[in-house]
């Protein structure tokens, strides 16, 4: 009886994925910055999954790396997780098409019904999709194409599906991402900007905004569990200082910084890191 | 007139609109030896037609017995269109033989004509009221006949007639199969009006209410007929629905006869709901909540209302429970009826087997609590209420447009790719199949931008723009018409949604006081229903609905019938109302009976705009004005101008939607202040031409109920909604158009004629007449300027006919000026007329520059001859059409722009709606130690349908005198532009 949209923000599960060491020189990346520091990165991805499991208390389902697989980690592109629904996607970098193949597997453990894209020539990462609670926004971006955008659609007919744009970045999430029910993070560079007002305009629902300084810092987790209300993993102090004054003035969350200094360096934002399932929901 | 009762149908029509407009008896009796004498020649004219169409005595069967027959082939009636004075009578002659009736009726109906021709004549204006065509009726039994014919107007009486009914009824069949061996082919046809018309609404339950009505009734009708049945009181969400032939499914519009919109034979509608409520939690019964219901499984089962598998079986699971209860291991019902119930176009075994596992799980859900869950997943979908319309955007892309509560929404496949809110939206319009939306200019941005559309044809863009209009009505506005101000600017477009907003309704429900009505649900209705058992609703019932049906139905009849005298009456009285509307700033609004009875009947054989506007300055009004400008001493003279600029888009052959744009500049100079208000509208007035056949067919239309072969610019609002011809009719009476054509000509002669109107001259503008009038009125600087009377013009009528498809323009500008001095000699007199003949003509006098500066055609004054002539013979390739109407005010010193000044300040002010935009100028200039403030407003109208431009202008100029009533008008133009568009399909 819980009907649609129910309860967003709360997660039973989570899919995670070890960090091949093959991240540090193949992973794909957008910029041209410094070298990945591995075992900072592993650490941090310690943290993240100690988080989740311990802290917040899912059940977090730990892949193995696959060497093959440089950005294995960022699970996130793989699926797309909505209700007892999972998308498997067709990532838009041929190197990760195969990241697919465990996920789904884990998906599929999990008893979530699956659907996969059958187009080959649909593209869609799983990081360009921002699931509000009420309806989805995909951005058409490097990774992803209006046909996966298409199929997206067809995989959730309950909800609308805008398209937006992604100008800069690489994915939508890469400067925004759910703070709260209705309340979208958003960086304040000008495709970001941009790219909220397009959203704000496809809606038929109003969204608060919350504005960072920095577009990495508004990537962040946003979870509502029993017994812990609102949760928020977001951004160190360390990383985006500014912004994290901003998150930290948020009332009534339970706030939690985790460091994210060094996947970022191959695009990699907290939500990459993970799937989130609500199996609670499920019969 | 009266000696021109040449062809029967033209008697006829005249008998009708006689009827419809039913004036004081007492002018009736008072004239009886003309009547007399009209008598002798009805008869003689009805025998010869007789003759010739080889009928005999069949011709004088009263109309209502046909009906009777018509009805009693499809199902019993229960009303008899007869008064009750006279219905006993008429009866018992009946029963006793077929051939008594006849006689009595032959007589009655001649006497009824004669009358009804005596009445036309004798009373120049008419101030048709219900109340004096019942009295009418009343008081003379022999019409009673008369009142069959017209069995709308017995409405009125339904009670009376109610309690009669059952014996009607017996009567009525036993005398039919007498009277069948009268009719002929030619006679049914002929007498279609009367016809009673059986109706086929599939229901959301799918089944099949059947009931009649009276041909001519009104959508409106019909609805109530079917809310009745199902007990709705919350009925303002839905509406009911017809496929048109092109296999289109359009909404039935309640205001417009239902004959008009179907275009063919087939009665067929189903109820559907048109606005889904948002929340349906705030609907006040639980009845129509259920219907709700029953219309979102239906949009879920076919898909038309995506969702996913564990929706689909939620909802299921819901629907099981509303109908069957709580779930019950033993009884096998529920499972026979998932078994044949679609719950999902991809229904499965596991689907279903997941809806009867959710179905136990709501044990102890009432129906209603059922409904509302169902209803409270169902709105949340994302496709909720959104009605889509296949489109193409500007690249050629196929894409869908969706049109809800909140907006309109853009998809591409599944995907929304666009949405534009409704406060986003400025403007909606369409032209031929482009559909356009003007956007508000964002935050950042500085001009507004519009976005088009292309569908499929203009059909479809007119469709969607209407839905579009609907929504945005239902859901956005308290009140579909706003008041006085908002009046104004609704001139432009005729089509507007007729029904209570939301607000309205939601306000309505909370004064609902009834116990919960008990319904029967579906899965129990399935099982004991029949078909046959389903009501029939006759006429007569009908008639009982009320005086609002009552009256609509009459106030259509008048508007469709209208003889040639009838059109000289009503342009007398359009002068009047004019001149009432400019002089007297407070007076009440026009009535929309008057501007309705407006005549504008033109005989298209060709599609042509007929426009009269009479334009007369009495003087003795004038004073009246002056009055309330202070004349002399102190205050200034105030004048203002009003522009307003109207486009029609005329489409042709098929139907096509008309654009028309309406500006109305009002600008008032005075002495002290100035200020000038131009309100310019513009309106898009799509309307139909129809290729030949289909002109012709309208034309005969006519002749059944006039209002769509005329595309008059003129129409007001009100008219607009019955006579635009906005669909293409059914032609049933070929032979009649061309019977009329003959007529239609004379008519049109006569409307061009200008009516004699008094005092003033009436001034029609050809360019020197505008300037001439112009540099008088400049000259006197005595008030009242305000008061121009009105001078009447038929402003073009451009036939376009080419079979392929022309399009005419039009373009008429008449100045009007008040004179300063009393009696001034009438600045043009007459009507100068400048007709081109030439297949593009140009504007020959535009006291402006014309807003469409392409193939023009300026006729200041048409005389009718003329007119008609070039309608024949011309074959335009004009594809817009223009009528500019200027009004001119006196001004003080010669022109009031002339002084140079020294400019203070100027501002403009740019505010849209929906339809309109308004453009406001405000200049403050210094003279010579005077300040002088102008204000000029523009107001542009965007709409479907015809503008009325006498009533525009009026409109303008009262409301400019409102809200400056301390600055005169010196200036009004109107200026219309039609597009006719060549039709593809």
């Amino acid at each position: 009886m819980a009907g649609l949209r129910s309860g967003f923000g709360r997660y039973t599960h989570a899919i995670v994925r070890g960090i091949p060491e093959s991240l540090a020189k193949e992973a794909l990346r957008t910029g041209t910055g410094e070298e990945v520091d591995l075992a900072k990165a592993q650490r941090e991805e310690e943290a993240y999954v100690e988080v989740l499991r311990t802290q917040l208390g899912l059940e977090v389902v730990e892949l193995p790396a696959d060497e093959s697989l440089p950005d294995c980690v960022f699970v996130e592109d793989a699926a797309v997780v909505c209700g007892d629904t999972a998308l498997i996607t067709i990532p838009g970098a041929p190197s990760r098409r195969r990241e697919t193949e465990a996920i789904k597997a884990a998906l599929k453990d999990l008893n979530l019904n699956i659907v996969e894209m059958a187009d080959e020539n649909a593209t869609l990462d799983g990081g360009d999709v921002l699931f509000t609670g009420q309806e989805f926004f995909v951005g058409l971006s490097k990774r992803t194409n209006q046909r996966g955008a298409e199929i997206l659609a067809d995989a959730f007919k309950d909800y609308a599906v805008s398209t937006v744009p992604v100008m800069e970045g690489l994915h939508l999430k890469s400067f925004c991402s759910m703070g709260g029910p209705g309340l979208i993070v958003i960086g304040s560079s000008e495709p970001a900007q941009k790219a909220l007002k397009t959203m704000q305009q496809m809606s038929d629902h109003r969204y608060d905004k919350l504005t960072v300084p920095d577009d990495g810092a508004a990537n962040c987790i946003y979870m509502n569990l029993p017994n812990k209300g609102h949760v928020l993993l977001h951004c160190t102090p360390e990383q985006y200082p500014e912004s994290a004054k901003v998150f930290e003035k948020l009332k009534d969350y339970t706030l939690i910084p985790l460091s994210n200094l060094e996947k970022v360096k191959v695009d990699g934002a907290l939500t990459c890191c993970s799937v989130l399932i609500n199996k609670k929901a499920n019969m | 007139m009266t000696t021109e009762v040449g062809s029967e149908t033209e008697v006829k029509e005249k008998a009708e609109e006689s009827v419809a407009q039913s004036e004081p008896s007492e002018n009736v009796t008072e004239e009886t030896n003309e009547v007399a004498n009209i008598e002798g020649e009805v008869e003689e004219s009805q025998k010869e037609k007789d003759g010739k169409e080889g009928k005999g005595i069949s011709r004088y069967l009263p109309t209502w017995l046909k009906k009777q027959k018509s009805q009693s082939q499809t199902s019993p009636t229960k009303e008899i269109p007869l008064t009750e004075k006279t219905a006993g009578k008429v009866r018992q002659e009946e029963e006793v033989n077929g051939h008594a009736e006849e006689v009595e009726e032959k007589e009655a109906g001649k006497s009824d004509q004669v009358k009804e021709k005596e009445a036309e004549c004798h009373s120049s204006t008419s101030a048709d009221t219900e109340p004096a065509k019942e009295e009418k009726v009343q008081e003379s039994p022999e019409k009673s006949l008369e009142k069959a014919e017209v069995t709308k107007e017995g409405e009125g009486e339904k009670e009376q007639k109610k309690e009669q009914e059952g014996k009607a009824e017996g009567q009525q069949e036993g005398e039919e199969g007498q009277n069948s061996i009268f009719q002929s082919p030619l006679r049914l046809v002929r007498k279609a009006k009367m016809k009673l018309v059986v109706c086929h609404v599939t229901l959301l339950d799918e089944t099949v209410y059947t009931c009649e009505v009276e041909k001519r009734a009104k959508g409106q009708y019909l609805f109530f007929k079917v809310c009745e049945h199902l007990n709705l009181l919350e009925k303002d969400y839905f509406g009911l629905t017809y496929v048109d032939s092109h296999d289109q499914k359009c909404w039935l519009d309640p205001t417009k006869e239902i004959k008009r919109q179907i275009r063919s034979n087939n009665w067929q509608f189903a109820f559907n709901v048109k606005f889904y409520p948002p929340d349906p939690s705030q609907l006040t019964e639980d009845i129509t909540r259920y219907l709700l219901c029953l219309q979102l499984r239906e949009d879920v089962a076919s898909g038309r209302l995506p969702c996913s598998f564990v929706t689909h079986t939620l909802l299921g699971s819901y629907t099981l429970q509303a109908e069957f209860g709580d779930y019950e291991p033993d009884q096998p019902r529920p499972v026979d009826y998932i078994n044949h119930q679609t719950f999902a176009p991809n229904q499965n075994k596991e689907m279903e087997e997941k809806i009867v596992e959710l179905h136990k799980s709501h044990r102890g859900m009432t129906p209603a609590q059922a409904d509302s869950q169902f209803l409270e997943n169902a709105k949340k979908l994302s496709m909720y209420g959104v009605d889509l319309h296949h489109a193409k955007d500007s690249e050629g892309v196929d894409i869908m447009l969706g049109v809800c509560a909140n907006g309109l929404l853009v998809y591409k496949d599944r995907l929304r790719i666009n949405r534009f809110a409704w406060p986003k939206i400025l403007k909606i319009s369409y032209k031929r199949n482009n559909f356009y939306i003007k956007i508000r200019p964002g935050e950042t941005e500085q001009f507004e931008s519009t976005v088009g559309f292309k569908l499929q044809n203009h059909r479809s863009a007119k469709r969607l723009w209407k839905v579009c209009v609907e929504n945005h009505s239902f859901f956005r506005l308290n009140t579909p018409e706003p008041p006085t101000k908002a009046r104004f600017l609704t001139l432009g477009s005729k089509f507007r949604y007729s029904g209570r907003t939301q607000a309205q309704t939601r306000l309505a429900s909370t004064l609902i006081d009834r116990p919960a009505p008990s319904f029967e649900r579906t899965s129990s209705k399935r099982i004991s229903r029949s078909l046959d058992g389903a009501p029939v609703i006759s006429i007569t019932e009908a008639g009982k609905d009320g005086a609002e049906n009552g009256r609509e139905l009459h106030s259509d009849s008048k508007d469709h019938d209208k003889t040639q005298e009838e059109v000289l009456k009503h342009q007398a009285s359009i002068s009047q109302l004019k001149r009432s509307f400019m002089e007297a700033p407070p007076p009440s609004p026009p009535q929309p009976n008057q501007w309705e009875t407006r005549l504008t009947s033109s005989p298209t054989t060709t599609m042509r705009v007929q426009q009269q506007i009479v334009v007369s300055e009495p003087q003795a009004e004038a004073a009246a004005a002056a009055d309330n400008t202070p004349s002399d001493t102190k205050e200034p003279v105030k004048t203002t101008e009003v522009e307003i600029e109207e486009m029609v888009v005329v489409k042709e052959v098929s139907k096509a939607p008309k654009p028309g744009i309406v500006t109305v500049t009002v600008s008032s100079p005075a002495e002290q202040e100035t200020r000038e208000q131009e309100v310019p509208v513009v309106q898009e007035v799509p309307v139909l031409v129809e290729a030949i056949v289909k002109k012709q067919e309208s034309v005969s239309s006519e002749s059944e109920s006039d209002g769509e072969a005329e595309y008059h610019p003129n129409v007001s609002v009100s008219i607009s909604h019955t006579q635009i011809p906005e669909e293409k009719e059914e032609d049933e009476e070929l032979e009649k158009e061309e019977e009329k054509r003959p007529e239609n000509d004379v008519l049109v002669v006569d409307a061009s004629s200008p009516p004699a109107e008094g005092s003033q001259p009436v001034e029609v503008t050809s360019r020197q007449a505008e300037e001439s009038s112009i540099e008088k009125a400049g000259e006197e600087k005595e008030e009242e300027v305000d008061e121009m009377e009105e001078s009447t013009d038929d402003p073009m009528v451009t036939p376009d006919e080419a079979p392929n498809g022309l399009t005419p323009h039009e373009e008429s500008v008449i100045t009007m000026a008040g004179p300063a001095e009393e009696e001034e000699e009438p600045k043009m007199n007459g009507e100068a007329a400048l007709v081109q003949t030439e297949p593009r003509p140009q504007v020959i006098c535009c006291s402006e520059p014309p807003v469409v500066k392409t193939e023009m055609v300026t006729i200041s004054d048409t005389f009718a001859a003329q007119k008609t002539e070039i309608a024949t013979k011309e074959v335009p390739i004009v594809h817009t059409e223009t009528k500019t109407i200027t009004y001119e005010a006196a001004q003080l010193d010669g022109s009031g722009d002339g002084e140079p000044g020294v400019l203070m300040t100027a501002q403009t002010i740019t505010s849209e709606s929906l339809c309109t935009t308004t453009t406001t100028h405000i200049t403050k200039t210094l003279k010579g130690g005077l300040s002088e403030t102008r204000i000029e407003k523009r107001i542009v109208i965007t709409g479907d349908c015809d503008i009325d431009h006498d009533e525009a202008l009026a409109q303008a100029i009262k409301e400019a005198k409102e809200q400056h009533p301390d600055m005169s008008v010196t200036r009004v133009v109107v200026h219309k532009e039609t597009e006719l568009a060549e039709e593809e399909d």
